[in-house]
């Protein structure tokens, strides 16, 4: 440590300069203080993305596309044996999933191309394509996860089978329950990753109302939130579809 | 009367030291609320709960329930303050010699001990020491190794299958979202030590912490008659 000799006019210079630096030091509080009091105070954002103050949604933002730069649809998730999953899947959330307004026996699988027209897809159909298997860390926006047992169809299969190639190519996919009570929008290679499955059957048996019968999303590369239940209608765009949590403070991406 | 000036602290390290503060407890605050979602952790002696984090007084008291979302935003958001504090505080140390003062050497663990012991005012003497004594040096290298555990950690309860080998080096998602939380326990406990340690060690130290010297008078000579 530098050590220097002053006499008391010299001691003088140094009481000048330490109460200097306390000045400097209180005024980078204040300004502190009243940055962030700016921040708590700037209108939250509404629309797509709302519910938060807008400089934090910019930022979150631009996470989306550093993260977005570090995804790839080779990233898999790890998959466990059927019998690491667990024999009680967890229920969260009930939005959208009604019982009066839904009558299962009429239910079709909507997909409206680019073109405006609507594809009207039975279940028959749907189990016909290929079927797969995903046991996977299933993990909620809440910060708790649980391994389970899912079945269904490739989103990608889905895409091939329909021929939605020009559909795949754009941005966005967005998904609403029969009611639209629920709804999601993601990014199209996250739902293009091939764990991304249409789910029809937990644990082997087929999805009970309550986990989103007849048919849900199941897509290990985002949290819980973007997983909707019961699948009314699936729409295709390149700017981004109306979100039930984004609208409610959370972010959109969501990506894992 | 003469008196010594002490250069102690440097500008950089000051500033670093300052800007960390409030941002650190901002990614407490905010952590707390994301915590809060799913509030399992507890310590438990046999069948007797200790210490359940967190009582339903300690949230309202700090109003956390009920705010997942913005304890998320604000996460993400000052997550980047910190690491480019911490990135800049250590590449400052490396650079400016400053780790030299600061790094544990073979005496420290030892000596770590007596300070402990003199601080406590059961050993007299306190071991020779420069800038930083041998407890000093320990902490705080410990706890810029605590802050790379907090990124590391918190990468992997992030983005756990982007970053899927990181995930696997803490042991699994669920085991890096505990550590996470332990490492922001030890943030505050390193906290109330560090506070009672600046209150005993008085004024000069602190004002070393804001304007970057001490001044030491020196006693008058002793006059022989």
């Amino acid at each position: 440590m530098k050590e220097i000799q002053v006499d008391s006019v010299g001691a003088r210079k140094y009481k000048r300069k330490s109460l200097l630096a306390f000045l400097v030091f209180f005024a980078m509080i204040a300004i502190g203080w009243a940055g962030w009091k700016w921040l708590l105070r700037q209108p939250l954002d509404n629309g797509i993305r709302g519910g938060i103050q807008q400089p934090l949604r910019k930022v979150l933002d631009i996470n989306e596309e550093v993260y977005s730069g570090l995804y790839s649809t080779k990233h898999l998730i790890k998959e466990y044996p059927r019998t690491a999953a667990a024999k009680k899947a967890r229920v969260n959330g009930y939005v959208g999933l009604a019982a009066d307004t839904f009558d299962p026996s009429t239910w079709k699988l909507q997909v409206v191309k680019a073109s405006g027209d609507t594809l009207f897809i039975p279940m028959d159909d749907i189990k016909k394509l290929p079927k797969i298997d995903v046991v996977f860390n299933f993990k909620c926006i809440e910060g708790w996860s649980q391994i389970t047992w899912w079945s269904g169809v490739r989103f990608s299969e889905l895409i091939k089978h329909y021929g939605l190639e020009k559909e795949a190519n754009m941005k966005f996919v967005g998904m609403n329950t029969p009611d639209e009570e629920y709804y999601v929008g993601i990014d199209m290679p996250s739902v293009l990753q091939p764990q991304t499955i249409l789910c029809y059957e937990l644990n082997g048996q087929p999805l009970p109302m309550n986990q989103g019968y007849p048919l849900r999303l199941i897509i290990p590369v985002k949290y819980g939130v973007k997983h909707l239940k019961r699948i009314g209608t699936i729409s295709f765009s390149n700017t981004r579809p109306p979100d039930y949590w984004a609208e409610r403070g959370y972010d959109y991406y969501t990506g894992l | 009367m003469a008196v010594r000036i002490v250069y102690k602290h440097k500008i950089a390290t000051r500033w670093m030291h300052w800007v960390n503060f409030p941002v650190l407890t901002i990614m407490i605050w905010s952590g707390m609320l994301i915590y809060w979602a799913n509030d399992i952790y507890q310590v438990k002696i046999g069948n007797t709960v200790v210490v359940r984090f967190f009582p339903e007084w300690f949230y309202k008291w700090l109003n956390i329930p009920y705010r997942l979302s913005e304890g998320m935003a604000f996460h993400f958001v000052f997550m980047w303050l910190f690491i480019i504090n911490g990135l800049l505080y250590v590449t400052y140390t490396a650079v400016s010699g400053e780790w030299r003062y600061l790094l544990p050497n073979r005496h420290s663990f030892k000596e770590s001990w007596q300070v402990v012991l003199h601080d406590l005012g059961i050993r007299k003497l306190a071991p020779a020491q420069l800038k930083y004594n041998a407890a000093q040096r320990v902490a705080y290298t410990m706890i810029i190794v605590m802050g790379f555990g907090s990124v590391i950690t918190g990468l992997a309860i992030y983005k756990p299958v982007q970053i899927q080998w990181l995930t696997n080096l803490c042991g699994g998602y669920e085991a890096a979202r505990l550590e996470h939380f332990i490492l922001t326990v030890g943030y505050v406990l390193f906290f109330l030590i560090h506070i009672l340690q600046v209150i005993k060690a008085g004024w000069n130290n602190f004002r070393a912490m804001v304007a970057g010297f001490e001044v030491i008078k020196e006693k008058p000579p002793v006059q022989n008659k």
